[in-house]
């Protein structure tokens, strides 16, 4: 399932040899190729509150699909890490007024904190059960902020997290200007993609691959399963904050559905649309669900009727996704 | 506020009822996940389909008897065709499958009763025969409670029969512990498992007519219901029949005393139980460890 394709291509067709070429050198260098994707998207999608909708979620599926994809453990709990990164970004610019940027680094470092208490809780259930204490302690989480309506806004949500002007110094936008938004948002996204790179590439990473492919085998070569699974939670719940506290900003509201488990269900099917387990994945996946999603309440009211069924397709007959798809077909 | 003894004891009764529609969808969905290890993320839109298929047939028939006969019927059906045609191509292709494959699901069931019934919800009286409420002896307790309890005992102890005294159901027995042996043995085990899929959810469609009348009945009355029943699980022990119905009742009780004394916590009060059992035993109350690996 590795995205890095082998470099045995002798017997590869003389027909689209060049695509899968190009493939597979976007798949080598993958985080030049995903920046400049992410750097020229805004030209070719519809407007630019959409793409950063994609650039947002997909950095939600990214981080999901570490533990996921790369370590083969469901998790249904992410919206936690997302919500809670939202939440206390908004209430630190709210209630305490202070500046976006120390505003999202405490709205990371409180997603983290939350991903290690729920890590610590839920990383002994192993196999599927996984799934359903991360989505009950997701979920109490989720009560607790409706419950503290003095900070979060309850059921309405927390509003007036603008962060408006934004002045570094030598350059001075405004986030009311979609374009500005966009690559403000980009170089976040852009710095999380390098270190999700980077940790991949390391050694850490390829223990998350030997868990996913044999988790006792994994213990009887030495390797701490059990702290590595917690590590990865927590990172993983690092880079969902950072995208939650992104959309605090992007949204300017903190709704409470950022803590429902339906957006971690919503995290599921954007890593597997796209492809588990690889490094376009999440955001082929995002950009699937989110264009989709566009595309079809503006002739619907049931999107929910077609997410299902296009999940179920997937699920049933092309669970590898659109890039898993893609890379399968360039290796053959 | 004054707590007297005669409120504890009717608010456990309380508990009791609550904890009734519990241990159906516990015992539904451990049922389903000991024998098949599928995690049936439907199980929610099958309670919420339960109640409609019930609105649908007490406007046919106008018989509550005959609804709440005929609704685990017609649930446990659909149940059977989704295991046929949808989880069926999934088994032996990783235990996460199923369970995304029935994500979706409950996405499909909810937005189709959506269209057909709408957002609103739909009302759902309590039949006369069971209405009103009886003296307990320490108080006065809705009659209609205590035959959710009643009905519970009855099926709780009905399903022990058939799994523990049948000979079917000792083919469900073994077919938990191993289901190639019992292949090996001649048994048509994927008929064991679409027989098992439809009776779980056939349980949920009768939770869910349950307590149709104590809940309001609208499209997206499974959600939390899910997360519940998870929490039970949970609780119980994945797969555990008894762990179901202990941890039901627990999980009930819990709620409905906590709703007495601070009621602003009663929504938290299971998941602080459920971190409670996962900190001491994390495989569940009456889970076997190394089920789950």
């Amino acid at each position: 399932m590795s995205d890095i394709p082998m470099s045995n291509g002798d017997d590869t067709q003389v027909s689209g040899r060049k695509l899968a070429g190009l493939a597979k050198s976007v798949a080598r260098h993958r985080v030049v190729a995903v920046l400049a994707f992410l750097f020229v998207f805004p030209l070719i999608i519809p407007y630019e509150a959409l793409a950063v909708n994609i650039l947002i979620f997909g950095l939600f599926a990214m981080g999901f699909n570490m533990v996921f994809g790369y370590m083969g453990v469901l998790s249904f709990g992410h919206a936690a890490f997302f919500g809670i990164g939202s939440y206390a970004t908004g209430i630190a610019m709210v209630h305490f007024g202070i500046p976006w940027l120390p505003a999202i680094i405490i709205g990371v470092v409180a997603a983290g904190v939350i991903a290690m208490i729920m890590g610590g809780m839920a990383i002994r259930s192993r196999g599927i059960y996984f799934a359903m204490v991360t989505l009950a302690l997701a979920q109490c989480v989720y009560y607790l902020v409706y419950q503290m309506s003095d900070w979060s806004g309850g059921e309405d949500g927390l509003t007036g997290v603008g962060a408006g002007d934004i002045n570094l110094g030598f350059v001075q936008f405004s986030l009311f200007d979609p374009t500005a938004k966009y690559y403000f948002m980009f170089v976040f996204v852009a710095i999380a993609i390098f270190f999700f790179s980077r940790i991949l590439n390391s050694p850490f990473g390829a223990v998350l691959e030997a868990i996913r492919e044999n988790e006792n085998r994994a213990q009887a070569c030495g390797y701490n399963v059990l702290l590595t699974k917690w590590y990865a939670f927590v990172i993983s719940g690092l880079f969902c904050g950072l995208a939650g506290a992104l959309n605090a900003l992007h949204l300017s509201v903190v709704p409470i559905e950022s803590l429902h488990y339906h957006l971690s269900g919503q995290a599921v099917m954007m890593s597997l649309l796209g492809g588990m387990g690889t490094f376009f994945g999440p955001f082929v996946g995002a950009m699937a669900f989110l264009l989709l999603e566009d595309i079809i309440t503006t002739m619907t009211t049931h999107w929910p009727l077609f997410l299902g069924i296009i999940f179920i397709i997937f699920v049933l007959f092309f669970p590898k996704g659109i890039w898993g798809s893609v890379l399968h077909w360039v290796k053959r | 506020m004054n707590i007297t003894i005669e409120l504890l004891a009717l608010q456990v009764f309380t508990g009791l009822a609550l904890g009734s529609v519990f241990v159906l969808l516990g015992i539904g969905l451990s049922l389903i996940f000991g024998l098949l290890t599928v995690v049936n993320f439907a199980h929610g839109a099958f309670y919420m389909l339960g109640a409609y298929v019930g609105v649908f047939l007490i406007g046919l028939t106008g018989n509550f008897w005959l609804t709440l006969a005929l609704v685990p019927v017609v649930v446990g059906s659909i149940g059977l065709g989704v295991e046929r045609f949808l989880v069926r191509p999934l088994y032996g292709r990783g235990i996460d499958y199923p369970l995304l494959l029935t994500f979706g699901l409950g996405l499909v069931i909810v937005e189709v009763v959506r269209i057909i019934y709408g957002l609103d919800g739909v009302p759902f009286s309590t039949p006369k025969e069971l209405s009103g409420a009886t003296d307990l002896g320490f108080g006065y307790f809705p009659t209609y409670r205590l035959f959710i309890i009643g009905i519970t005992a009855v099926i709780v102890t009905g399903l022990w029969l058939f799994i523990e005294k049948t000979s079917f159901g000792l083919v469900i027995r073994s077919g938990a512990r191993d289901p190639e042996i019992v292949r090996v043995l001649g048994i048509d085990i994927s008929r064991v498992w679409l027989i098992v899929f439809a009776l779980g959810t056939g349980v949920a469609g009768l939770a869910g007519v349950l307590s149709a009348p104590m809940r309001s009945v609208i499209p997206d009355m499974g959600t939390t219901v899910l997360v519940e029943a998870f929490v039970v699980t949970v609780v119980g022990g994945m797969g555990s029949l008894i762990g179901a119905v202990v941890a039901g009742l627990l999980v009930g009780m819990v709620v409905a005393v906590t709703s007495l004394v601070a009621p602003e916590l009663a929504d938290l009060s299971m998941f602080v139980l459920m971190a409670l059992v996962l900190l001491v035993r994390p495989q569940g109350l009456f889970g076997k460890k190394g089920l789950m690996g």
